[in-house]
């Protein structure tokens, strides 16, 4: 384990991607995750690693620099929150049409449109469902403590250079915010322009004789229905990457499922139900997409009810039906508009819409 | 006369003009008479005269010259629309020794893409911008773009282009050489043989200036689109040269180097 510190989690994510080798971040301020880009500009990683840190003109410009990085087998990354995350879905499309590895922070606040500054999930679909056009997903991390902001710098670029895929850790703004005991991981040096020629093969842009070239465009439709046959193909095989956590289930009669912020949320929420006598577990998706649907199928579909508790008006409850084929209740529990939920009130969901209810 | 083998003939000593070995051998999709097949050439003829097609790697718009990765012989990266003066200031950034260029037309640079441009050349990127201008959006059935001049007929502009419907047609050019992070703009032209040697000595300077980290070099090229102004391509270059050149003067409007940080420091100085 690596060095103990008290750090907030956008400063994590900062100090995990120097230390994780990445060759370039591109961002631009926006509340609640600018401490990212203020921490990497204080540390100053390119006199320490070489890494580019650079303040873009806006995240449509980010992404873009994201993608002429990506391309040149680089790891590179930006972060943003909710209203500049819908910015860059124009180029996250491009990256995957284009199959590129980079990996993109969302901490989400509250919308739509301008919204709030103030922590949210509602983000929840526009990361799991695609975001931008075209037929294609992300892998989505859904970290829940400061801890997890610096393991999952290092999981998304693994899991990033080994599908050629954009990886999207889903945080909040209260995971960002809230300062927590982290052990940092240790450094792995930056890889050299040979080493990237050796991992990436021939799609690499570092300059060659070979003609390489990075595109998502083909006009033939034939060529490109089979480019989206590989890409589906590829979708297929990230389900086995499917991870969560499960927490007093052994002997649960009901199911809460949460992840971030509103899983921490629950785990008080099972203390204060047990104390009542009701028998409640927690199942917490840590993908989001690929979701952990047979794990929860299996689990789930033993219980006499499952509550999804989210910061949002109910986004992955269709998830959670999906994946129980509906053959339990399902029902929705949370707030909106950048409101935490209190345990209490969870508790309160679960008595009236699925236990004293129907 | 003793027959002559047309191997006799084709003898290295005999060639006074071949095409250069950064063209690949591709049936190019541009429209007979277009100006992207001879600008596309240029740059291959100094690529390869510098030496540097394993150390170059270019970034194509969305437009006409979409497919430039098609025909020019080295690493290529395609980029949303409007966006590849950010793509190409990531590659450069990470990649401080190698040459980086964008190819873009008037639509892709001037409007969807005005932001990424005037950024990229406000933060003196060490690259090279090729800016093709036709005054239409030719790939998309010739509509209006914002280099349009007045009056001009386009798709959308059937009337020809109104100012207070549409409004002026940007000299975006002018806009650039004001930035104090680029070090060479120049307008030129490749409709002449006269024209096609001094918009090559245009191009070889950009990339020396790359290679000298002198700041961004902006060069536009302007073109005619005889297909999307629907007339034939000898009609086409005296259009250009009557009406045009009278809008967008050909010439250098910067040659230097990016301004001195030094001189920037006074204003916040105690």
């Amino acid at each position: 384990m690596g060095e103990l510190r008290l750090m907030k989690g956008n400063e994590v994510i900062a100090e995990a991607a120097i230390r994780a080798g990445v060759d370039g971040y591109f961002g631009y301020p926006i509340t609640p995750q600018s401490e990212v880009m203020e921490t990497l500009m204080i540390r100053k990683p390119w006199e320490e690693t070489g890494m580019v840190v650079l303040q873009a003109e806006s995240e449509v410009a980010s992404i873009n620099m994201v993608y002429g990085g990506a391309a040149c087998g680089k790891k590179v990354m930006t972060s943003s929150s909710s209203p500049g995350y819908s910015l860059m879905q124009e180029g996250l499309s491009y990256i995957a049409g284009a199959e590129l590895p980079c990996v993109v922070v969302n901490v989400v606040r509250g919308g739509p449109g301008l919204g709030t500054i103030q922590p949210s999930q509602a983000d929840y679909f526009q990361v799991t469902k695609g975001g931008g056009h075209g037929d294609y997903h992300v892998i989505a991390l859904a970290p829940n403590s400061v801890q997890e902001m610096n393991d999952f710098v290092t999981l998304a670029f693994d899991l990033a250079f080994k599908y050629r895929t954009p990886v999207v850790i889903l945080s909040d703004g209260a995971i960002g915010q809230m300062m927590e005991k982290v052990y940092l991981s240790d450094f792995v040096p930056r890889r050299t322009e040979e080493e990237i020629r050796k991992e990436c093969g021939d799609w690499c842009t570092l300059g060659s004789k070979q003609h390489n070239y990075i595109t998502s465009l083909e006009l033939d439709s034939a060529i490109m229905e089979q480019r989206n046959l590989h890409l589906q193909k590829k979708y297929e095989d990230m389900q086995k990457e499917a991870r969560y956590e499960e927490y007093m289930t052994e002997d649960a009669e009901y199911l809460f499922v949460a992840f971030g912020s509103a899983s921490r949320i629950c785990k008080k929420s099972i203390e204060l139900a047990r104390e009542k006598g009701i028998k409640v577990g927690l199942f917490r998706p840590i993908t989001l997409y690929p979701f952990p649907s047979k794990q929860l199928y299996q689990l789930g579909t033993k219980m006499k009810g499952i509550l999804s508790v989210e910061m949002n008006a109910g986004q992955m409850i269709e998830d959670v039906k999906l994946a129980v084929e509906c053959k339990v209740p399902v029902e929705w529990a949370g707030r909106n508009g950048g409101i935490i939920p209190s345990p209490d009130e969870i508790v309160v969901a679960l008595e009236s819409k699925l236990i004293g209810g129907k | 006369m003793a027959d002559i083998d047309i191997k006799d003939i084709i003898k290295e000593e005999n060639i006074v003009y071949k095409k250069s070995s950064i063209l690949l051998d591709k049936v190019m999709h541009y429209c007979p008479g277009c100006s992207h097949g001879v600008t596309h050439k240029l740059i291959a003829e100094v690529i390869e005269e510098m030496g540097i097609q394993d150390q170059t790697i270019g970034v194509s718009p969305v437009g006409c010259s979409v497919f430039a990765y098609n025909y020019l012989n080295v690493d290529f990266q395609e980029a949303a629309h409007g966006r590849a003066p950010a793509v190409a200031t990531a590659i450069k950034r990470l990649l401080p020794d190698k040459y980086v260029f964008t190819y873009q037309g008037d639509g892709d640079l001037a409007s969807i893409g005005a932001a990424e441009i005037l950024h990229a050349c406000n933060r003196g990127e060490h690259i090279v911008c090729i800016f093709v201008n036709n005054a239409i959006y030719g790939m998309t059935g010739g509509q209006m773009a914002p280099t349009t001049l007045v009056g001009m007929k386009t798709a959308t502009t059937p009337y020809g282009r109104d100012v207070d419907r549409n409004g002026y047609p940007m000299k975006i050019t002018e806009l650039i050489a004001q930035l104090p992070g680029t070090c060479y703009v120049t307008r030129q032209s490749v409709e002449t043989a006269a024209a096609v040697r001094k918009t090559k000595k245009a191009i070889r300077k950009a990339f020396e200036n790359q290679r000298d980290k002198k700041g961004t070099s902006f060069i536009e090229v302007v073109s005619t689109c005889n297909s999307g102004w629907k007339v034939d391509p000898v009609k086409a270059n005296k259009w250009m040269e009557d009406h045009m050149f009278k809008f967008y003067p050909l010439g250098d409007l910067k040659d230097s180097t990016r301004d001195n940080p030094a001189d920037y420091e006074q204003y916040i100085k105690d």
